[in-house]
């Protein structure tokens, strides 16, 4: 009998193609849109996490209340002794360590008098880039997290005390050639003015626009040296080996490490903060998780809307079929099932359509991505400019629900006007 | 004495008109017998359909009693009715109404689907029906490649493949010429004499008047007249 619903279903075309069509469209439309946010969330929530937050991060308490402006003055000393505490306990080996500290100054750059040809505002950035005293802090990690190999456009890495990397942005306009000299005019964590000169040795572009405008990159040791932060670090920023977030493994982390070395009454002790608790990270990923279901669920309605219009023209085109197999001595519990079957039917057979094209646009996305460099010229988001989808398994199965769903429920709804409908009345229908 | 198929005593139908009520049919007192080829006759809106359906349990009287097959249809809730219809009686409509997605062979063996008859014996039976009205050269023509007569013949293929024990026919003769007509009616008188299934007609066309071996005449929703005929087969 199932076999002879579902000939009949696919040789009508007109309850099988219209249907399939608007099940396919809606669910490529959901598989799209469910992997480019996949995509958008991810990609904010790794370019976050590499750039500023981590997945965790060490800082004062102090300097957790003020964390927007990144103040020297509250920074952590004893880095080393703080590590070393929380790496007696064993959960601390799911994470590896890269200290930071985020700075501010002039940069100046000289002419070939010693006068100065350019000064402005900068924004600096120091990193582990090279072999550092304190070991576990491998250069080789910011490489990989920071893609720094890849992000140089001229130049190279700095390989000796005093080498600095620049925008290529800020470069570009400066005109001055590599191994020139720049100095970073500045305050030490204690308040004390500091001039510090560097060689630019290569310049950078990470495909971030808030940090491509214009910055400097120096390493850990000679901004420590430079700001007088021996043993010290603005904050510290952990990270699980694959890279990948995980906020409850983050939580429970966070949890035991503030239980056993934060200190409620020293406002310099040590404290951990996942990257949900930063630049409200965690309250923007639930307001997109929310937006997302609203859209899903808009989705859904708009298509079972569309699909109980289409299936009441359908129960209407074929009353005489349906008076017909009542006749023949169908009941109508089993026609009102065999209407459920068959959308089940169109329903797969949409969702796999739909989620076939869906998956495919997908990956072009996740492949290609679009360009929004174009959009985010003043844009301060820790995002990348060129916006990509993620397909993951739930991309192959989110289109499923809807599909399937909003088919099913209908039919069961156009189903319904037929089963209430007098046997009688259904035959009479016939005639006409 | 033969056995009674129908049973009909005091049988009135009415419907709901504006804030009254229509009578379709008042004081039906009729038997019929296993066998009998008959007919309602009578113009259009003299109940003849309306009676029909209530035998063949697609509708309910409004008082009295009707029993088909020894079942009250009063008292059928819809699965009961769904399986007198599935298991005893078969239908044949003025317009066909064939499937028109599914081939000759397909419509023919729908009704034995319901009944989950299996597929081997489900072949020799529908082979069976298509040989009785001659078209099993045509298993896999759809309705829309076939003539009227040949679509009339189908369905009086499905509703006899199952080898009922009544057949409800509705003008089975309005849509067709007289020649299809002859050779449908030849077709069930047949049927009726060699698996003595019983016909029902309603009708007003004098063709198939002339086969039936009793007329009931209906009139203004009353039995006017109920004889005997010889049919010319």
């Amino acid at each position: 009998m199932l076999k002879f619903l579902i000939k009949g279903l696919f040789r009508d075309r007109s309850r099988s193609l219209i249907p399939i069509l608007v099940v396919s469209a809606g669910v490529t439309l959901t598989v799209c849109m469910i992997s480019f946010m996949q995509g958008y969330l991810r990609d904010m929530i790794y370019e976050n996490a590499r750039f500023a937050t981590g997945h965790v991060k060490i800082v004062t308490r102090s300097f957790s209340d003020m964390i927007d402006q990144r103040p020297l003055d509250l920074a952590l000393l004893g880095v080393s002794d703080i590590l070393d505490k929380w790496e007696t306990q064993p959960q601390s080996a799911e994470l590896l360590w890269v200290p930071r500290i985020s700075f501010g100054g002039l940069l100046d750059i000289p002419d070939e008098n010693g006068e100065t040809r350019f000064q402005g505002e900068v924004g600096g950035m120091a990193v582990v880039m090279r072999p550092h005293s304190d070991s576990r802090f491998d250069p080789d990690i910011e490489r990989r997290l920071l893609k720094l190999d890849d992000s140089i456009v001229r130049g190279r890495m700095p390989a000796t005390p005093g080498e600095m990397l620049v925008s290529e942005q800020m470069f570009t306009q400066l005109d001055i050639p590599l191994g020139h000299t720049a100095s970073i005019i500045g305050s030490t964590m204690f308040g004390s003015m500091v001039v510090h000169n560097f060689t630019i040795v290569g310049t950078i572009e990470f495909g971030i626009e808030a940090l491509d405008r214009g910055g400097v990159i120096i390493d850990f040791a000679d901004a420590q040296s430079m700001l007088d932060m021996e043993d010290g670090a603005g904050e510290i920023l952990g990270f699980f080996p694959d890279f990948e977030y995980y906020p409850d493994r983050a939580d429970g982390l966070k949890e035991s490490f503030n239980a056993i070395l934060t200190d409620e009454s020293d406002e310099f002790s040590p404290l951990m903060l996942t990257e949900y608790d930063q630049n409200q990270l965690g309250a923007f990923i639930q307001y997109s998780g929310y937006t997302l279901g609203i859209t899903m669920f808009a989705f859904v309605f708009v298509m079972v809307i569309v699909l109980w219009n289409a299936g009441l023209m359908q129960g209407i085109r074929r009353y005489g079929e349906i008076g017909v197999r009542l006749a023949m001595g169908e009941s109508k519990g089993h026609v009102f099932r065999a209407m459920i079957i068959e959308s089940l039917a169109i329903g797969c057979v949409g969702s796999v359509i739909g989620t076939a094209v869906g998956l495919a646009l997908s990956y072009w996305m996740q492949a290609y991505g679009f360009d929004m460099s174009h959009y985010m010229t003043n844009s301060s988001m820790m995002m990348s400019n060129v916006m990509r989808a993620h397909v993951n398994l739930r991309s192959y199965l989110v289109g499923f629900a809807p599909g399937i769903g909003a088919t099913v429920l209908g039919a069961a709804m156009a189903g319904a006007g037929i089963f209430k409908r007098q046997t009688s009345q259904l035959f009479k229908e016939l005639e006409t | 004495m033969k056995q009674a198929l129908i049973e009909i005593r005091d049988m009135v139908k009415r419907y709901p008109m504006g804030t009254g009520e229509f009578t379709a049919l008042e004081d039906i007192n009729l038997d019929l017998c296993k066998g009998e080829f008959a007919g309602l006759v009578g113009p259009s809106g003299s109940g003849k359909t309306t009676l029909l359906n209530i035998i063949g349990s697609l509708d309910v009287q409004s008082e009295g009693e009707v029993n088909v097959l020894g079942r009250a249809i009063r008292e059928l809730d819809g699965k009961g009715s769904a399986r007198l219809r599935s298991h005893h009686i078969g239908f044949i409509f003025q317009t066909y109404n064939l499937l028109p997605v599914y081939s000759v062979y397909e419509n023919v063996e729908f009704p034995l689907l319901l009944l989950e008859i299996e597929s081997a014996k489900r072949h020799r039976m529908v082979m069976d029906a298509l040989e009785w009205v001659d078209l099993t050269d045509k298993l896999k023509s759809r309705p829309a490649q076939l003539s009227g007569g040949q679509c009339q013949r189908v369905a009086i293929a499905r509703a006899m493949v199952k080898k009922p024990d009544l057949v409800l026919a509705d003008e089975p003769t309005a849509n067709l010429d007289a020649e299809n007509s002859h050779h449908i009616l030849r077709t069930m008188d047949q049927l009726n004499r060699e698996l003595s299934t019983t016909f029902l007609f309603s009708t007003h066309d004098q063709k198939v008047i002339q086969y039936l071996r009793r007329k009931i005449t209906l009139f203004d929703g009353k039995v006017a007249r109920d004889e005997q005929m010889n049919g010319v087969a």
